[in-house]
């Protein structure tokens, strides 16, 4: 597992709701209120905190979306910074479900 | 327009159910004056009938889920339920009469990440609060209730239901909600009993008295747009809907039955007996509400009004037609504006007769 490794897992403060293929989301801790486009949606759907954001850009986005692996991977991780700024998701080091079994 | 704005015409325009009122239960530790709820228990939904609703409703595309009742906390597996149904990532807003709150549920109502709790407060004095809700010592207990909530963080809103015992008391209580740091809301709508009873209407301040709140810069934003006189309607008001009842808003009683909206007594299934995604696509009744324009409205369509007014038409069905006059919006509009509807003249009214609906949300299917 390469050192840089992150796990982003959706903040428990959150609701959110697809809506004609984008993702609606709220955080009742501050009511800030966003619409996700597709890739963003994909990301943050496949936020589990078990899977490094690296696999989810590979398997989710490249896959999906014709996109250059390097500037997805840059782009995930800009939006996911975006989106641990306002609370949205929770950015770890280490997998949440590790944490958890130990 | 905002983006929750946005969202909202865009669930409209591809039918999604993104807002639902869910009342939990219809019992009340509160005998409000004004209440228009039969109090009993006629067969309210298990718990696990809630969640499968709820499951449903998550499926359904809906985000904004509001629980009310009756007082919610009634039910000793209310937080139960909001556990569930912030787990299934609703917008979840509560609204009680928080006489049952203390510190332990305000934390956990925190915890849980509810976005907005409505409270009924009637009156900044003790006495007036209490003989309305005719429970004693009830104003001290919501207003502790509140305290506790704002200090979790949450946001708070004071609904102010005003009726003729506490008609000059607006002023009063939102000051309160000034000192207590909370929202405050205003509401002069007075429904009749479920059983049909009117005598509730009584209680309704006269028609007379709605100026001096309409045009009171306190209570009401954006006075001279307000107030003004209406614009003749344009072919996009005419071409348009009255509101989102029924094309992105319902409401579902305690024992599973589906209106349009709470204001909107027409059945148009049951969840006990029907997928609500069945209902809510395939009921003949809710695909006739939703076919209404404004155009197709009998009287309204022709009214200089139907550019701006509020509309109920739920209140309108109440009143024999879903396609007729709401006479409790005309009233609004007329004396909003001081220029008479469409409905009004054509009964050579100088003023709105004000008249009674006769049906309410009841229970479809009564056990035996």
């Amino acid at each position: 597992m390469p050192e840089n490794c992150i796990y982003i897992t959706r903040s428990s403060a959150i609701a959110a709701r697809a809506l004609g293929g984008e993702m609606m989301v709220m955080n009742s801790a501050n009511s800030t209120f966003f619409t996700l486009n597709e890739v963003a949606t994909a990301i943050f759907q496949a936020a589990d905190g078990s899977t490094p954001l690296q696999e989810i850009v590979r398997d989710r986005i490249c896959q999906q979306f014709d996109v250059d692996p390097d500037q997805a991977q840059a782009d995930a991780e800009q939006f996911v910074s975006e989106l641990c700024g306002h609370g949205v998701l929770v950015v770890s080091s280490r997998p949440s479900v590790a944490e958890s079994r130990s | 327009m905002s983006l929750v704005s946005e969202v909202g015409q865009r669930a409209f325009d591809l039918g999604v159910p993104i807002a639902v009122h869910l009342d939990v239960t219809y019992r009340c530790n509160e005998r409000c004056v004004h209440c228009y709820l039969d109090h009993d228990d006629h067969g309210e939904m298990t718990t696990a009938e809630i969640k499968g609703v709820l499951d449903q409703l998550a499926e359904a595309g809906v985000f904004f889920l509001t629980f009310s009742g009756g007082e919610v906390f009634m039910r000793r597996d209310f937080m139960e339920l909001v556990e569930y149904a912030r787990r299934l990532m609703f917008v979840v807003k509560i609204k009680t009469n928080a006489v049952m709150i203390h510190e332990e549920e305000a934390r956990r109502i925190r915890e849980l990440g509810v976005d907005t709790i409505q409270i009924s407060v009637y009156s900044h004095r003790p006495e007036v609060h209490d003989a309305i809700t005719k429970l004693p010592h009830s104003f001290e207990r919501t207003v502790r209730a509140i305290r506790f909530l704002h200090d979790q963080g949450l946001r708070v809103t004071i609904a102010n239901v005003l009726m003729t015992a506490n008609s000059a008391d607006h002023k009063g209580v939102q000051e309160l909600a000034d000192e207590l740091g909370v929202h405050y809301t205003l509401d002069p709508t007075i429904t009749p009993m479920m059983d049909g009873d009117t005598s509730v209407l009584s209680l309704r301040i006269p028609g007379e008295e709605l100026p001096e709140i309409f045009h009171n810069p306190a209570l009401v934003d954006n006075q001279d747009d307000y107030c003004a006189p209406p614009k003749p309607p344009s072919k996009e008001d005419l071409e348009g809907y009255s509101c989102s009842a029924g094309h992105a808003f319902c409401y579902i009683s305690p024992y599973g039955d589906v209106f349009p909206c709470v204001q909107f007594p027409l059945p148009t299934g049951n969840v006990r007996q029907q997928k609500f995604l069945d209902i809510w696509n395939f009921s003949p009744q809710m695909n006739e509400v939703r076919s209404i324009k404004v155009k197709d409205l009998a009287v309204c369509s022709s009214c200089s009004h139907a550019g701006t007014c509020s509309r109920c038409p739920g209140l309108a069905y109440m009143e024999g037609s879903m396609r007729g006059p709401s006479t409790a919006d005309c009233e609004k509009s007329f004396y909003r504006t001081g220029v008479p509807t469409a409905n009004m003249l054509r009964h050579g009214l100088s003023k709105p007769r004000t008249t009674v609906p006769l049906i309410q949300i009841r229970p479809v299917a009564v056990p035996a």
